[in-house]
């Protein structure tokens, strides 16, 4: 694989061959591709890429892959012009990059997932794990199903009864454990260790988290081959929020374009906010949290990408900022009644952080802004309940219609 | 006082391949100490060179991160398990 030349570590930079493997023996430090921008250079181009599939694989120049094989449909999701709630917010070149329509499952997750098992088939895996707060269990659930994989999800015991659902239908063995997602997290890491499992966001992980890098791909794309000024995404382990940052400094690299890359503003709930806290007081390392938030899907108390998340804020000049679970409520029927897109928790919590920091003035109210959605509302419908309207309930009859629904006074 | 330690794989190197040893240690600080003494080189890839657990060091103590508890001077006691195991990242974002 000429374009990428092995892993190596964030922290001290010792070198390893491409292995499944995800942290240095040496410092602990999480593991990285190192790719040859050079070669890449001299293999990529606009037109190239724009006859390529219309998936996340029109990019495989970039991503640790030679041979996909899973999840050939994902990503290439819509970039949508947010006239009506750029309009609410001054914005006048705002726009939604929408993962809530991914394919198959519906969330972001379906990019990293199709990187991250085409890359474990090629390394010979036969079964398919995840730790997971639901939506890469569907992710992993559906696309071991499709690549006939074996299929273990961890999950804790306390999710989103749709979320659960949306793994089990596709057959694996969904193992709900008693805890909060660290929890989960930490068992499976031990697990891990003990069995020859592709673990997707553990022991593949370097090649899993290197799918989140074409949400900024297909953005720089859709806008005719430019980087937007700023971008607003969520936080939950820090690896999107890093990872969409390397995508545009990566196109940049090879020439594809020419602009910097954006200012990078992160989202996180305010009642799970340790990438948050270290970034307003200047730490460079994360205290753990113990999550209460409404947004199950972001609530990771002990991110491991938080430091290098922190790190981005600070060298693109962007920032981070907290949601109320108020906030992220609000933030969902925003984005559902002004552009007609229903996303999760998470989506809320971006859309919540984009207001806050649209009414602050960080935006030029011409540049262009783009607001990451990376899940679908549909799984998570139990937060919205007692929060919305409730149906008009009439009788079938064109008077009580009148009366109750228009609000006309009519003669019987 | 015996505490059993679970190792990951990145350090099974210098454990000579164990995923489980017995140490006796009355904190995790010892522990570490201790751990050097049968398994040399292994502080330094717990510890940075102020003697401060690695940021991407977790220990967890029956299960529990030792940062919701004392930290290094956590105590053991007999029959504890303490997991040693990289920070890593997933979830959904």
């Amino acid at each position: 694989m000429a374009k990428v030349k092995g892993l190596r570590c964030k922290e001290c930079g010792k070198e390893y061959p491409i292995e499944p493997i995800h942290v240095c023996e040496f410092c602990f430090g999480p593991l990285e591709i190192e790719y040859d921008y050079d070669y890449i250079k001299e293999n990529i181009s606009k037109e190239k890429i724009e006859k390529g599939p219309k998936s996340l694989w029109r990019y495989v120049d970039l991503l640790p892959v030679d041979n996909p094989t899973v999840g050939l449909t994902a990503g290439f999701t819509p970039l949508v012009k947010a006239e009506n709630l750029g309009r609410e917010l001054g914005l006048n070149n705002l726009y939604i990059k929408d993962d809530s329509v991914n394919h198959p499952t519906l969330s972001f997750k379906d990019r990293v997932v199709a990187v991250a098992l085409s890359k474990a088939k090629e390394f010979g895996f036969d079964t398919a794990a995840c730790a997971s707060t639901g939506n890469l269990a569907n992710s992993v659930s559906a696309n071991a199903a499709a690549a006939g994989m074996n299929c273990y999800v961890f999950i804790p015991a306390n999710l989103e009864t749709n979320k659960i659902i949306g793994s089990l239908v596709f057959d694996p063995t969904v193992v709900a454990v008693d805890g909060n997602y660290d929890d989960v997290n930490r068992l499976s890491s031990e697990i891990a260790n003990e069995f020859g499992w592709a673990f997707v966001n553990i022991n593949v992980r370097p090649f899993y988290s290197e799918g989140s890098k074409t949400l900024a791909f297909e953005v720089a794309e859709q806008l005719g081959w430019k980087a937007p000024g700023a971008v607003v995404a969520p936080l939950a382990s820090g690896s999107l929020y890093t990872k969409i940052w390397k995508g545009f400094n990566e196109l940049k690299e090879v020439g594809l374009i020419s602009d910097n890359p954006p200012r990078m503003y992160g989202a996180q709930a305010a009642g799970c906010s340790p990438i948050y806290k270290a970034f307003k007081e200047g730490r460079d390392w994360i205290v753990p949290e113990k999550p209460n938030t409404i947004a199950k899907s972001i609530a990771i108390g002990n991110p491991a990408d938080g430091p290098y998340a922190v790190k981005v804020a600070k060298e693109s000049n962007g920032s981070i900022e907290i949601a109320t679970d108020e906030e992220i409520i609000e933030g969902m029927k925003l984005l559902a009644k002004t552009e007609g897109i229903f996303t999760e928790t998470a989506g809320g919590t971006t859309i919540a952080v984009l207001k806050k920091y649209a009414e602050a003035g960080v935006f030029d109210p011409d540049e262009i802004v783009v607001a990451y959605i990376t899940g679908n509302g549909y799984k998570t419908m139990e937060v919205l309940e007692g929060k919305l309207k409730k149906p008009i309930h009439i009788k079938p009859s064109l008077i009580e219609f009148k009366e109750k629904v228009i609000g006309e006074t009519v003669n019987k | 006082m015996a505490v059993t330690v679970r190792i990951p794989t990145a350090l099974r190197r210098v454990t000579q391949g164990q995923g489980e040893v017995q140490i006796e240690a009355s904190t995790i600080a010892e522990l570490i100490e201790k751990l050097e003494q049968e398994f040399p080189g292994i502080k330094e890839r717990l510890v940075d060179e102020n003697g401060e657990i690695r940021k991407f060091v977790n220990f967890f103590v029956n299960d529990e991160d030792i940062r919701f508890l004392k930290g290094k001077d956590t105590e053991l006691k007999d029959g504890d398990v303490v997991a040693i195991i990289p920070a890593i990242a997933g979830g959904l974002i």
